[in-house]
């Protein structure tokens, strides 16, 4: 599954964009308007979808297991501390759902990335992602494999 | 400067019929330019199937009153005041913009097309709306373009990286500043100088890239988001809501809500 923006609710406010863990929200170029430029590499974790301000993110099932018709929406009000579920079955069932927010505050579990040093436009452009590889627990670098090893014809 | 009507003083040199001719040249091109973009996106086809798709849902018939009333709610507050763009500089910024272009087109067209020959007596608040509302539109549009820019506040895109869709607010500062400019140099009264006539040709051109290039840019967004702000309103009212769940009856025992962080932590 992947996340699909609904570009008349979009403000282009950009907090997809900051919150996305595998940096796939981007702006778009043509109408400054959030996109996810990558579907594959989407990790359905829905924080862009509870992160809109305007519900402009939803979130497509793949054909097979999901036909038209079912739906999954979420609201987040920050203010109340609660996040509503909404989950509507192809059979018509409706089940809604309202649990507390659990995020954490910046700066308590999650590192107050906004007073750390700003990154340059080398680390911005890089495909490693904050707090990589060293975040990993791995030694040296990421690693690689030799597409030599890949299969032919599947992957290039 | 500011109590002097520009286009009165230009019709010595170019006849009344040329600038109205232009201005209704420029309408020309809005509609043409929103109606190919209409066709080539289907975007208002898919709209309205996804507005009936929703509407399957509601849980409740709306009256002519009530969709009136929801209408004109939104319209007064949603479009009125931007309220989708929640408290903040995003928000003043478009704010200053919009009307500050509202006021600057309505103020052209009426001094073009009521005040704009030599013998014509300009009452001295339509200059003022004029001059006043390029002002807001340069600030509201250069506020925008160099601090708050989404590619260059989340992602971190240096400021002067300009995109496709930087042709739309870059047009609408140019257009106003060199208004501006050209108003200024005519009130100075250069006689055969060459600077006031430059100016005009660039207020021209501007005029045309943002008119002409509806098309290509963000121009149409001023008809589409009030239409998505009218859809979204009436299906709340109406409880389909586009699926998404009924606003929380917040228990008390679920604490004190979350405080947002403004979205720059690349």
């Amino acid at each position: 599954m992947s996340t699909f923006v609904y570009m008349t609710r979009c403000d282009g406010c950009g907090h997809c964009v900051d919150i996305c863990p595998s940096d796939i929200m981007h702006i778009d170029e043509t109408i400054r308007r959030a996109k996810n430029i990558e579907p594959n590499f989407c990790w359905e974790c829905y924080s862009c979808v509870k992160a809109c301000p305007n519900h402009a993110i939803d979130v497509r099932g793949y054909a097979d297991f999901a036909p038209m018709g079912h739906s999954v929406r979420v609201r987040r009000e920050e203010e109340k501390g609660t996040i509503s579920w909404k989950i509507k079955f192809r059979n018509g069932t409706v089940k809604d759902f309202v649990s507390p927010i659990t995020t954490k505050p910046w700066g308590k579990f999650i590192p107050k990335l906004a007073e750390g040093d700003k990154p340059n436009q080398g680390e911005i452009k890089s495909q490693i992602l904050y707090s990589e590889p060293q975040g990993l627990n791995i030694d040296g670098d990421l690693p690689t494999v030799s597409k030599d090893s890949f299969k032919k014809g599947v992957y290039y | 400067m500011i109590y002097n009507n520009p286009f009165s003083i230009l019709s010595e040199t170019i006849p009344s019929i040329a600038m109205q001719s232009f201005l209704i040249l420029m309408i020309a091109f809005v509609i043409i330019g929103t109606l190919v973009d209409i066709i080539h996106k289907k975007n208002v086809k898919y709209f309205f199937e996804n507005a009936k798709k929703a509407k399957l849902s509601a849980t409740r018939e709306l009256g002519v009153g009530e969709k009136t009333s929801v209408i004109a709610k939104t319209v007064v507050y949603d479009i009125g005041t931007t309220s989708e763009l929640g408290a903040g500089k995003r928000r003043v910024a478009h704010l200053l913009g919009m009307y500050g272009t509202i006021l600057f087109w309505i103020s052209s067209a009426v001094m073009i097309f009521c005040y704009s020959s030599t013998t014509s007596n300009t009452p001295s608040a339509w200059p003022i709306i004029w001059h006043v509302g390029a002002i807001m539109t340069i600030l509201g549009g250069s506020w925008f373009w160099f601090f708050l820019r989404v590619d260059v506040y989340s992602e971190a895109q240096p400021w002067y990286r300009i995109i496709k869709a930087d042709l739309f607010v870059l047009a609408l500062i140019t257009t106003s500043l060199f208004g501006l400019v050209w108003s200024y140099l005519q009130y100075l009264n250069l006689n055969e100088r060459w600077d006031d006539k430059v100016f005009l040709v660039l207020y021209i051109v501007s005029n045309l890239v943002l008119f002409g290039g509806v098309y290509w840019s963000k121009f149409a967004h001023m008809f589409y988001k009030p239409g998505a702000a009218i859809q979204k309103n009436l299906a709340e009212a109406d409880g389909s809501r586009d699926n998404l769940p009924p606003e929380a009856d917040a228990p008390e025992q679920f604490g004190l809500g979350i405080k947002r962080e403004p979205p720059k932590h690349y």
